[in-house]
């Protein structure tokens, strides 16, 4: 409610006058008693909304909790609608940024994005928690203000690779996921633990991101051990229907990306999803004290279960918490803040631990889930947990950023059939 | 072999959506020249609609039904209070329609948030036709017997019945119309209607198949531009073929040229239109 | 005549607002959204050429904007220097406006518009697609702004500054074009196509060239969008995107000079500062747009003046008769 105050007063001060609404603005030197700013990069309008409005629940939860106090800072939140496309990503961070000076940017959702405006916070320097997957941010052009407690493209999908050919015994695999780079970046994360474990990935799917009707390619799948879906958004939905439909679920297994059967999207689905295995950063039946918390206040709040959005955003707040608590006097020092979170570590949040590498990337558990019809709706419960997973995986970190970033045809799918 | 098949038969199946979607914006733009950009919109709606008369556990032709008939009221009110104002003014009729959509389009994330809706398919069309190791899902074809009936129901209306003989008086020579005594007025307040009427039932019927989603409006609205353009404007054998067309091309061309993906169905639509600007089917325009 | 017409004093008083604008308006936040409605601005006035005086929508001109932007990020890195990359952008996109023209001019109205889409969308599924060229929905950074004469452009002012100059000099231009023999005949063939025909003019020859002047003024805005986002991916290419522009130019008043500006400001301030206190911004904006056309059919701009003029005609006769409608003067 903060937010909607001071915003009134600052256009007050606009109507005055731009004198006096430099001074609705205290400076960072006299500001440890002022409130800690958070600003949100969200999506609340067109066909991203979905996810966007699933953050702002994660972090508006999480305040709630905390009473509006991160490490005895009063926190102000301000919530900005990038519209889902990277102008607006980026006039909404310099929104933040330039007008209401927040402390940490905490979003946005979409890897397009996040690219559009990686350098701006760089010589802004703003620290930036990202949901966001685009896996060069912590790699190849890692930047010293953002930190990401979600996962890169490729992090679930490696784990993806290795239980799909040790525990599942698959050998032949096709892949299916929109065409652009969060979908290349996974699919290729899975096409190289799958092979390096001695599995083939012998067809690749690209449909366009907007594709009405997904039969076209469904068609297409046949002699496989499996098929693995990156899908996104409401995707998945239609996709999922049709796989059943066609009756290719009834012969080929499913797998699936985090975004492809999040626990939020369950809500969508029928007994089309049951039997998918997924691979997730979050689920909402992990044991630890703040997912129960956080599961059941959301039950109640907002009547829904739970998923990555929210949960990531949930966990941004405890990084913040815990950064404000790190960096102590020098909290309002954004280079020290940024400093601050990267050394964050976490034993209880909803995924569990979390800790970064000195990239600013996440170390965190990854869990294995099988979707089935529990009471005529579909969840998903968790089969095996792998600990500690790295964006690297268990590859060397030299010889992994010695590569190029995962894109469409690399690495080369070496075992195409057509 | 298979995968042909399949094409084949989903090929005809989403020309039969299509031309549920298509046959409204066919008539409007055919009989009163408005490039109708709210069509996707009405489709979006009267999913929602229908989504929503689902979940009160309402039959799926009932639900179908009401939908239609509540965008038969919607669509009567912009035509009688807002467009007939702009009668003749092309780009009003852009910024209207336009501004109308962005309207829809945000209402029914308040109602229906950002979620994916995806009703569950009728009881009694689930299910496959199973040929060998093939899979038709019965659903489908259901689409595609509505569509033809809708179609030959829409064909004997504008053929056989003085109301169609108004209509397809008033889409040749609208002026000779009235002077004749046609009420030219209250026939574009009706078919309006009845467009948005059919978009909405489109929509109901596409829901268990394509899910409803914010933006599902803007990506139907160009796949009726292209059926219209391909077929030709204010003609309904134009509309029927250009929808199986785009069904045909749609499928094979996803299939067969996946890097054409994104221009496969705009491509041969810039063709039509440079080389025969009056589309397949159409009349010269004047 | 006194030196000082109304007109002039108007004209005199909005140039001094707007050079001083940074002055009053203080935080960079402000002065950023400022350089942005004045790049709409020019992108909705190069639009307005062929929609406003030749009678011809366009739903594709991002697909225009979007080609000069893409050519000077790509060239910039691949590290050519800022002139020729810039002058190689215009290029690239005059010659694409090109063959924009000769497409499209195969069809006339609605014609037109869907000609006009198609383009746009086969352009932004190659943007999208073309990944070994144009890294896909990744986009292109761009790393640096010019610094023209030495002067670097990386402040929200000194951009501010050099977009101002940008945008009056297009304004300039349309008001010179407009009132040119050649801005003549480009009504003449919205009006009288047939008519100019008979009288030898070449009616397709004089849409091409309008055709050229706002693919011109649309890569212009390409340029400076790129160099204030720094920053480019297929997104600019959307058909949202061109129908954005075209909404800018109907609500503000086609065939003016004054409506492509109040309408890039309108969409520009809604979608960036209004949506920071209204979630539900795109319903706002849809009924802005729907109450313009409803109250003021031929846009913002000419209906305003419309309704001041009938009303100041009905305070100064006092006679109650309603005076007839008058056409505003572009």
């Amino acid at each position: 409610m903060s937010r909607k105050v001071t915003r009134r007063k600052f256009m007050a001060g606009t109507a005055a006058g731009a004198a006096l609404a430099t001074l609705k603005f205290p400076t960072p030197a006299i500001a440890q008693a002022a409130p800690f700013k958070i600003g949100l990069l969200t999506i609340k309008t067109g066909p991203l909304a979905q996810g966007g409005i699933q953050m702002e629940q994660g972090i508006g939860l999480f305040l709630k909790h905390k009473n509006n106090t991160l490490s005895g800072r009063k926190i102000e939140f301000i919530s900005a609608d990038t519209g889902g496309n990277p102008a607006g990503a980026k006039t909404k961070t310099q929104e933040l940024v330039e007008r209401d000076k927040v402390n940490v940017i905490l979003g946005p959702l979409a890897a397009f994005e996040l690219l559009a405006i990686t350098d701006y916070v760089r010589d802004n320097k703003t620290p930036l928690i990202s949901l966001a997957a685009a896996e060069d941010v912590t790699q190849r052009k890692a930047n010293p203000f953002i930190i990401r407690p979600s996962a890169t493209s490729a992090q679930c999908c490696h784990v993806m690779g290795d239980y799909a050919a040790k525990e599942l015994k698959y050998k032949r695999a096709m892949t299916i996921s929109e065409d652009f780079a969060f979908g290349y970046e996974q699919m290729s994360g899975f096409q190289r633990v799958f092979e390096d474990n001695g599995g083939k990935v012998v067809k690749k799917l690209w449909p366009p991101l907007v594709t009405p009707d997904y039969t076209p390619y469904i068609a297409q799948i046949q002699n496989v051990d499996c098929v693995f879906n990156g899908f996104a958004g409401s995707n998945p939905v239609k996709f999922m229907r049709a796989y059943a439909d066609l009756g290719v679920k009834a012969k080929i297994p499913l797998l699936a990306g985090w975004t492809a059967m999040d626990d939020a999207l369950l809500r969508s689905l029928g007994d089309e999803a049951a039997g998918t295995i997924s691979v997730a950063w979050y689920s909402a039946d992990g044991k630890t004290e703040s997912n129960q918390r956080f599961v059941a206040d959301m039950q109640k709040d907002y009547g829904v279960l739970p998923g990555g959005y929210t949960a990531g955003m949930y966990i941004a707040g405890q990084c913040v918490e815990a950064g404000i608590q790190l960096a102590g006097s020098k909290a309002d020092d954004r280079t020290a803040f940024a400093e601050a979170l990267h050394k964050v570590s976490l034993t209880d949040t909803p995924r569990g631990p979390v800790k970064f590498d000195h990239f600013g990337n996440v170390i965190g558990d990854v869990f294995v889930r099988k979707c089935e019809m529990k009471a005529g709706k579909p969840v998903n419960t968790v089969i095996k947990t792998y600990p500690g997973v790295s964006q690297f995986w268990t590859y060397d970190e030299k010889a992994f950023l010695a590569n190029p970033v995962y894109a469409r045809d690399y690495p080369p799918a070496k075992n195409l059939e057509h | 072999m298979n995968l042909w098949l399949t094409l084949a038969v989903n090929s005809i199946s989403l020309g039969g959506l299509l031309f549920l979607l298509s046959a409204g914006f066919s008539l409007i733009f055919g009989l009163m020249r408005i490039p109708n950009l709210l069509h996707g919109s009405f489709f979006m709606l009267g999913a929602y609609l229908g989504v929503s008369a689902l979940n009160w556990h309402i039959n799926f032709w009932v639900a179908a039904l009401l939908s239609a008939l509540a965008m038969t009221l919607i669509g009567g009110l912009i035509e009688r209070f807002l467009l007939r104002r702009l009668a003749g003014q092309e780009l009003a009729q852009v910024l209207l329609t336009l501004g109308l959509s962005f309207i829809v389009a945000d209402v029914c994330l308040m109602i229906w948030t950002g979620d994916p809706w995806q009703p569950a398919t009728p009881e009694h069309l689930r299910g496959a036709v199973q040929v060998g190791t093939l899979f038709f899902p019965i659903y489908r074809l259901v689409i595609l017997a509505v569509a033809i009936v809708i179609a030959i129901g829409l064909w004997l209306m504008i053929d056989w019945t003085r109301l169609g003989a108004m209509i397809r008086a008033g889409v040749d020579d609208a002026p000779i119309a009235r002077v004749v005594g046609i009420k030219v007025s209250q026939l574009f307040t009706l078919i309006f209607s009845l467009g948005a009427a059919l978009a909405a039932f489109a929509g109901v019927m596409g829901a268990p198949y394509l899910s409803v989603y914010p933006g599902l409006d803007f990506e139907m609205l160009p796949l009726a531009l292209i059926v219209v353009i391909l077929g030709g404007t204010g003609s309904l054998l134009g509309a029927l073929v250009g929808s199986f067309l785009i069904g045909f091309l749609y499928n094979f061309g996803q299939a067969m040229f996946p890097d054409l993906a994104y221009v496969i169905l705009f491509l041969p639509m810039l063709l039509v239109l440079v080389l025969r600007p009056q589309g397949l089917f159409g009349r010269a325009m004047p | 005549m006194s030196f000082l017409t109304p007109q002039r004093a108007a004209i005199a008083a909005a140039l001094l607002l707007l050079v001083t604008l940074p002055i009053w308006v203080g935080n960079p936040y402000y002065i950023n959204v400022a350089s942005q409605i004045l790049f709409f601005a020019v992108f909705a006035l190069g639009l307005n050429v062929i929609v406003g005086y030749g009678g011809l929508v366009s739903l594709g001109h991002a697909g225009l904007a979007a080609i000069a932007g893409y050519t000077a990020a790509l060239m910039l890195a691949a590290g050519h220097g800022h002139f020729i990359s810039d002058f190689a952008a215009i290029l690239v996109t005059l010659a694409a406006s090109a063959v924009f023209a000769v497409l499209s001019l195969r069809g006339t109205g609605i014609g037109f518009l869907m000609i006009t889409l198609a383009i746009g969308q086969i352009i932004w599924g190659i943007l999208y697609r073309w990944s070994s060229l144009t890294n896909g929905d990744n986009g292109v950074n761009v790393s640096g702004r010019p610094a023209p004469f030495g002067i670097s452009l990386a402040s929200a002012d000194s951009f501010y500054y050099a977009t101002l100059l940008v945008f009056l000099a297009a304004v300039a231009t349309m008001a010179v074009f407009f009132r040119s023999p050649f801005g003549a005949s480009l009504r003449g063939t919205r009006d009288q196509a047939r008519r100019m025909t008979a009288l030898g003019y070449n009616v397709w020859l004089i849409r091409f060239l309008a055709i050229l002047i706002s693919g011109f003024w649309s890569g212009v805005a390409g340029l400076l969008f790129i160099y204030y986002n720094q920053f480019i991916s297929p997104q600019v290419a959307t058909l949202t995107a061109s129908a954005e522009v075209l909404l800018m130019v109907i609500s503000g008043g086609t065939a003016t000079l004054l409506g492509p500006i109040a309408g890039a400001a309108i969409v520009v301030i809604m979608k960036n500062v209004v949506s920071a206190y209204i979630v539900r911004w795109n319903l706002v904006l849809g009924v802005i747009f729907v109450l313009i056309i409803t109250f003021m059919p031929e846009g913002l701009v000419p209906g305003s003046v419309r309704l001041w003029r009938t009303a100041w005609r009905k305070l100064s006769r006092r006679d109650g008769v309603i005076p007839a409608k008058t056409e505003p003067t572009p």
